[in-house]
């Protein structure tokens, strides 16, 4: 008999997923109701053909790898950096966890209008103080900036994993490699950062499934913009079904996501997944 | 060359001086064994040699050359951890090769050196493997491998056999003395385990919190203990101590005698007992034979077919000759 547990999971999955597959037929706009009717593949070759639909897959990938390239190189550094024996450690490392716990929403509100603000905002009173021109952030380098709030929120995770992993490095095999010759770069790159491998391909796979549906920080920051310059695949959908209030295309959509999310999903267990295997 | 020599060495961890100043010449080609108790110094001492600790104060002199500012890497010697410190993400091959790596030799000369360290320890079949696919014993080679392949002046071992179990402990003490009358290098070797110190030596540095009781040859430790520390920590199983009446009969303090230096029969002897516990190894049997008049435990060996039962009365014979007397102070009267 199947467990209740698993029936009620069954349901809370499976009929979302399977309304989503049905309304990705239908041609259903929210100013139209009432009129819905069987359109077949439509909705999907319309969101295929969109040329926003390839700007947004662009910039999701562009958004994915920007922040995992930043945060692992970074968390890599704030790690050895925290390993070392320093005067308030504690603190220093509770401070660093922090921006995991501020939510999306306020990390991204906080960043665009009090360090991102062309008149306002930190940055372009330090550049004022410079003489500088202020430099408008969201509508010159608006994906550069995403990234930036992004990898801020998912630096600690990344320190914090990093950190962990470090910790347990044997330090007799460190004191092997010193006494064997090899200086602090060489110790990093032959047995820092293999002992790390693993806990390098944890993060790989958390944060590529968590960014890859990055939404709350475009919203409040660019609404996507300017253009699409921040329209990832996630606001892509959001935009079509609740923008252009076509329900149908936002459905389409959003089974798209799910079918590419799988293939990267399964690009990065076969490249980096074997890192798991003991 | 492998001279190593230390003068007025100490280390302070914050407040805390866990070895004060001492002296001590290692000659070149000298197999030298720190023994000790857990917590005493001696592997603290070796790594103020390998210069993995800073030295607080005096110096480190290797051939004549003062070391004490030198990093570990460039004192030309290797080293044998305790967990071994193998690197697990690399082969054998390529674990052995590190220091070589590391020194910018060409690749004919690495895979030469590491193909006739393979042979010698007999790791060749092994090479292509990780160090977690070995047993204890393959691993601790491994360990011995990467150390010899550097031509070091002198080798330096942390316990590097606590982690064996009895069996393996005895071949591999054989395999590294064995190394040392081959390569003639200078080996200095930390254990709490006196029979490896006894048996490997050529000259014990015994400590004891971070002081050196007595430097010697095991023989010479055996005979002529200086204190009542490396009298009994020498010797297995341990030497017997007397004190009170019988002690002041002698004119000591207090006296030792070691068990195998006691007669035990059933009818001559002048010191009256019980045999309690007797532990048999086949070649010898040991007695623990309670004295009453003498208000002690004495360990006694006999031969491994003695007969004597838990129970018995005996009476034992010590070899007077062969008597240590300390005094007051634990210094050995001479």
């Amino acid at each position: 008999m199947i467990s209740p547990a698993v029936a009620l999971l069954l349901c809370w999955m499976l009929v979302p997923l399977g309304l989503t597959l049905y309304f990705s037929f239908l041609r259903y706009n929210l100013l139209m109701p009432g009129m819905e009717q069987w359109t077949g593949w439509t909705n999907y070759y319309f969101f295929l053909t969109d040329p926003s639909f390839w700007d947004a897959i662009r910039n999701t990938l562009t958004l994915v790898i920007g922040v995992l390239i930043i945060t692992i190189i970074g968390g890599v550094l704030l790690a050895l950096l925290l390993d070392q024996e320093m005067w308030g450690r504690n603190i220093v490392r509770l401070l660093v966890i922090a921006p995991f716990f501020v939510m999306p929403t306020v990390s991204a509100l906080v960043w665009k209008n009090m360090f991102m603000n062309p008149v306002n905002g930190l940055f372009a009173q330090l550049s004022g103080l410079l003489g500088l021109e202020p430099f408008d952030f969201f509508a010159h380098a608006p994906l550069s900036s995403i990234i930036a709030i992004v990898s801020w929120q998912w630096l600690p995770f990344a320190t914090l994993i990093l950190l962990t992993a470090l910790q347990s490095l044997d330090r007799e095999q460190l004191e092997a490699s010193e006494m064997d010759g090899a200086g602090s770069i060489n110790r990093l790159l032959f047995i820092v950062l293999p002992h790390l491998a693993r806990a390098i391909t944890v993060v790989i796979l958390i944060q590529t499934i968590f960014l890859l549906s990055i939404f709350a920080e475009i919203l409040v920051t660019t609404n996507g913009g300017p253009g699409t310059a921040t329209t990832n695949l996630t606001f892509l959908v959001y935009a079509q079904s609740l923008l252009q209030f076509d329900v149908g295309g936002g459905s389409a959509g959003g089974v798209i996501a799910i079918v590419l999310a799988n293939i990267v999903a399964i690009f990065l267990m076969r490249m980096i997944g074997r890192n798991l295997d003991a | 060359m492998g001279l190593i020599t230390l003068k007025n060495v100490s280390k302070s961890f914050d407040d805390v001086e866990v070895i004060p100043p001492l002296d001590l010449e290692i000659r070149d080609g000298e197999f030298v064994v720190f023994v000790g108790p857990s917590g005493c110094g001696k592997s603290t001492l070796l790594r103020l040699i390998a210069g993995l600790e800073d030295i607080t104060s005096g110096r480190v002199e290797i051939d004549g050359v003062d070391v004490t500012e030198v990093p570990p890497a460039r004192r030309r010697l290797a080293m044998v951890f305790q967990s071994y410190a193998l690197y697990p993400h690399m082969s054998v091959r390529k674990n052995i090769a590190f220091p070589l790596r590391m020194a910018k030799l060409d690749k004919a000369e690495q895979s030469r050196r590491v193909e006739s360290a393979a042979h010698v320890l007999n790791l060749t079949e092994y090479l292509d493997r990780r160090p977690g696919q070995l047993s204890g014993g393959q691993r601790q080679r491994v360990a011995i491998g990467r150390a010899i392949v550097r031509e070091p002046e002198a080798f330096l071992f942390d316990e590097p056999l606590s982690n064996l179990d009895a069996a393996l402990r005895v071949n591999m003490r054989l395999e590294i003395s064995e190394l040392h009358q081959s390569l003639k290098t200078t080996m200095i070797y930390v254990t709490h385990d006196q029979v490896e110190a006894m048996t490997m030596a050529d000259k014990i540095v015994v400590l004891q919190a971070g002081v050196i009781e007595q430097v010697g040859s095991p023989l010479e430790l055996y005979h002529n203990p200086r204190n009542l520390f490396v009298a009994s920590f020498i010797g297995s199983p341990k030497m017997n101590f007397l004190r009170g009446d019988e002690a002041d009969r002698h004119g000591a303090h207090t006296i030792g005698i070691r068990p195998e230096h006691i007669r035990i029969s059933a009818n001559e002897g002048e010191w009256k007992g019980t045999v309690g516990v007797s532990e048999h190894l086949g070649a010898d049997t040991f007695f623990h034979v309670r004295c009453e008049e003498l208000g002690a435990t004495l360990t006694v060996r006999a031969d491994g077919d003695n007969p004597l039962q838990y129970g018995d009365s005996v009476l034992l014979a010590p070899e007077l000759a062969k008597l240590q007397r300390f005094d007051a102070d634990g210094l050995r009267i001479t």
